[in-house]
């Protein structure tokens, strides 16, 4: 098993280098940059930019050095000063700016992931072990309702369902009082009360979709011949359920947790918008529109690198519970 | 069928119906058998015969779905009563103490019978604790006990590996270890050695058969291969179309069978001792699905001798031609009494 983990750990290291040049040759793409973006601006409102101005702007942001030393002294500062570069717009290290928001965001997609799993694997047991029941028909429809409506649509009708009963304006994740101060009890309280308005709706559009793969994957291992085995056994129906048929067709769902979290963070970028939370979404779209390229570019890379982190702790998840990935593989 | 005070299996008038969407799928229509006490009864015919589905219903493992009709008794050794298992509710205490408990169950194939996430031992533990003790350390002893003597070397590590950790033959050599760990009465083995190669299956052939011996356990023993048959078999009940197309002895089964479905695979059977180049006659066509079959013999479409306006008028009676010996075919049935 810790052989099983130290290799996994060692394929990382390619991997993450390979991801980190990637996006920073994609933040490059566009042409021009944020200096372009910026002169053209100050051009548009009258401000005249003399010619030395932009040279001195350039050499500031390191702009006038080549691609690849703008790429290296960036992963250095990042690799050894844990310094991603300033936002150009915000004028403040990236770290900043985004600092709390990553962490919201990741908090806001865990119990997105946490909500999904509670609600949608029973569901989807109940309706493979019932197959074609009444519930089973129900559960489906709902299921497709979820998975046909936008999110931002529920997240608008939620904010103003609950406004229009109790006039609680729920959009942000903090009351009033706390934004901008710092952590306090006061305040983790205020965000647990609101913070489940947009788990319960990033959470809902996934619900959908596991009820069926889980449905799917049960019905596919109740006929298997190991289910056979132990009722010819003499166990009864319940356990055999849960020992069996329900435990292998939970492993394969446990894999998918690696790209569920990058899923749940970019997919609820509108929902925060729609909601006006302090997460990662509205300001990635931002950056990105802005050119503002060491920001959206350490975006990109902190959620690119907790998606691989994701999947490796899925993967050794998956290998602790199933013998068949711990030893290597089938034999035959 | 003779039954005596030495029968312990009985299935009368069995019959088990699908209904599917194409219309009423007769799996099982009217099947007859009996075994006795340390008897080894093989069950022969080619795939879909409704071998397996006659087999589980008798452990009434089948889909709930299946409409089950007629009489299975189990003459209980636990209790010396007589028990139909026909009419004991699906899944309930009852049909639960006998699965595995007195009736166990092998199948073809060990990869696929064995669930691949649990260790051997914790799979046979499974069925020892249902049956034989509630004691943990009890059980693992039995557990082990029965692995040696299936001849697993390293009984103690089997115990921790998981299947995908043996060969093929070994699982099998587990799967009977498993089954015959709760001690049962009787014993069905659902063409256990298809799924392995040639040496190995006589292999495991021995070994049942020395099992067998020790144990007194008795056997139904499905396969589609006469020379497994053979080699196994005390009577022999030939299967067609959910049917019983013959029922006799495994020496007359070789040496005096009369149906034309028997005769037919017989032919189709590489004989070893044959040293002429005999040909080998495969049956023509297909097994159809048993779905609203013509009235009349199940075999008629396929057979040689099959004559319109005699096979296929009414349903064929299974017909006892001598002690121990009955045919479900009108020709042989006339023959016998046209005095031959
Ligand atoms: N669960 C089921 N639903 C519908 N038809 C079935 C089912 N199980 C078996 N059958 C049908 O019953 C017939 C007999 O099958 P089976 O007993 O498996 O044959 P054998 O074991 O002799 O090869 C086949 O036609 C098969 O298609
Ligand atoms: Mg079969």
């Amino acid at each position: 098993m810790l052989n099983y983990i130290g290799h996994r750990l060692l394929q990382l290291i390619p991997l993450l280098i390979a991801i980190s040049i990637i996006i920073f040759v994609i933040i490059q793409l566009p042409p021009g940059n944020y200096l372009t973006t910026y002169i053209q601006q100050l051009e548009l409102s009258g401000t005249a930019v003399n010619q030395s101005e932009v040279l001195n702007l350039q050499h500031q942001y390191g702009l006038d050095q080549p691609v690849y030393v703008q790429y290296f002294i960036w992963m250095k500062n990042i690799l050894f000063h844990w310094d991603f570069g300033n936002s150009f717009q915000w004028q403040e290290p990236v770290t900043k700016v985004i600092g709390d928001r990553i962490g919201l965001t990741m908090l806001i997609a865990i119990f997105s992931l946490i909500f999904t799993w509670v609600i949608a694997i029973p569901i989807g047991i109940y309706s493979a072990v019932r197959q074609y029941s009444i519930f089973d028909y129900i559960f489906t429809f709902i299921g497709y309702i979820g998975l046909a409506v936008p999110n931002f649509l529920i997240a608008l009708v939620i904010v103003f369902y609950v406004f229009d009963h109790t006039g609680l304006a729920i959009s942000g994740l903090f009351a009033p009082e706390y934004v901008g101060q710092p952590w306090s009890w006061g305040k983790i309280v205020s965000m647990l009360e609101r913070i489940w308005v947009p788990v319960v709706i990033v959470g809902t559009a996934g619900t959908a979709g596991l009820i069926r793969t889980t449905r799917a994957m049960l019905l596919d291992e109740l006929g298997k011949q190991y289910v056979i085995t132990a009722r010819a056994k003499g166990v009864a129906e319940k356990k055999l359920l849960f020992k069996y048929p329900i435990r292998l067709a939970i492993n394969p769902l446990v894999s998918t947790i690696g790209w569920t979290l990058p899923a749940l963070i970019s997919g609820s970028a509108i929902v925060e918008i729609v909601l006006n939370l302090p997460t990662t979404g509205p300001v990635l779209l931002n950056a990105l529109m802005n050119q503002d390229m060491y920001l959206a570019g350490s975006f990109l890379l902190i959620l690119s690198v907790l998606t691989v982190i994701g999947t490796l702790i899925s993967d050794i998840l998956l290998a602790w519970i199933d013998p068949r990935i711990r030893f290597g593989g089938m034999e035959e | 069928m003779i039954s005596d005070e030495q029968t312990i299996l009985e299935v009368k008038d069995l019959k088990i119906h699908f209904k599917l969407h194409e219309g009423l799928l007769k799996a099982v229509d009217g099947v007859d058998l009996s075994l006795r006490k340390k008897e080894t009864l093989g069950i022969v015919g080619e795939s879909g015969s409704g071998k397996s589905v006659t087999t589980q219903s008798i452990l009434r493992i089948i889909p709930q779905t299946a409409h089950l009709e007629g009489e299975i008794i189990l003459r209980s050794e636990e209790t010396g009563k007589n028990i139909n298992l026909a009419t004991l509710p699906m899944n309930g205490k009852e049909i639960r103490k006998i699965r595995g408990g007195e009736i166990s169950m092998i199948f073809q194939e060990p990869m696929k019978a064995f669930s691949p996430v649990h260790t051997i031992g914790n799979q046979m533990m499974e069925t020892v604790l249902l049956h034989r003790t509630k004691d943990k350390n009890e059980a693992k002893e039995i557990v082990l006990q029965s692995l040696r003597e299936v001849g697993m070397s390293n009984p103690e590590q089997r115990f921790d590996e998981y299947p995908h950790q043996l060969s093929g033959g070994m699982r099998q050599r587990a799967m009977i270890a498993m089954a015959l760990a709760s001690n049962p009465a009787i014993l069905i083995a659902d063409e256990p050695t298809t799924a392995l190669d040639v040496t190995l299956q006589a292999q495991v052939l021995e070994l049942m058969n020395n099992l067998k011996e020790k144990t007194g356990t008795s056997i139904i023993f499905i396969t589609h291969d006469l020379g497994v048959i053979a080699e196994m078999s005390d009577n022999v009940a030939v299967m067609y179309l959910g049917q019983v197309m013959e029922y006799t002895d495994v020496d007359t089964l070789f040496h005096g069978a009369k149906h034309p479905y028997t005769l037919a695979l017989l032919k189709s059977m590489p004989s070893v001792g044959a040293a002429e180049n005999k040909r080998l006659e495969a049956i023509e066509g297909n097994v159809p699905t048993p779905i609203n079959l013509p009235k009349g013999c199940r075999f008629f479409s396929r057979c040689k001798l099959a004559q319109d306006g005699v096979c296929n008028v009414q349903d064929i009676p299974l017909v006892k031609i001598e002690d121990g010996h009955y045919v479900r075919c009108v020709l042989v049935d006339e023959k016998n009494r046209g005095g031959r």
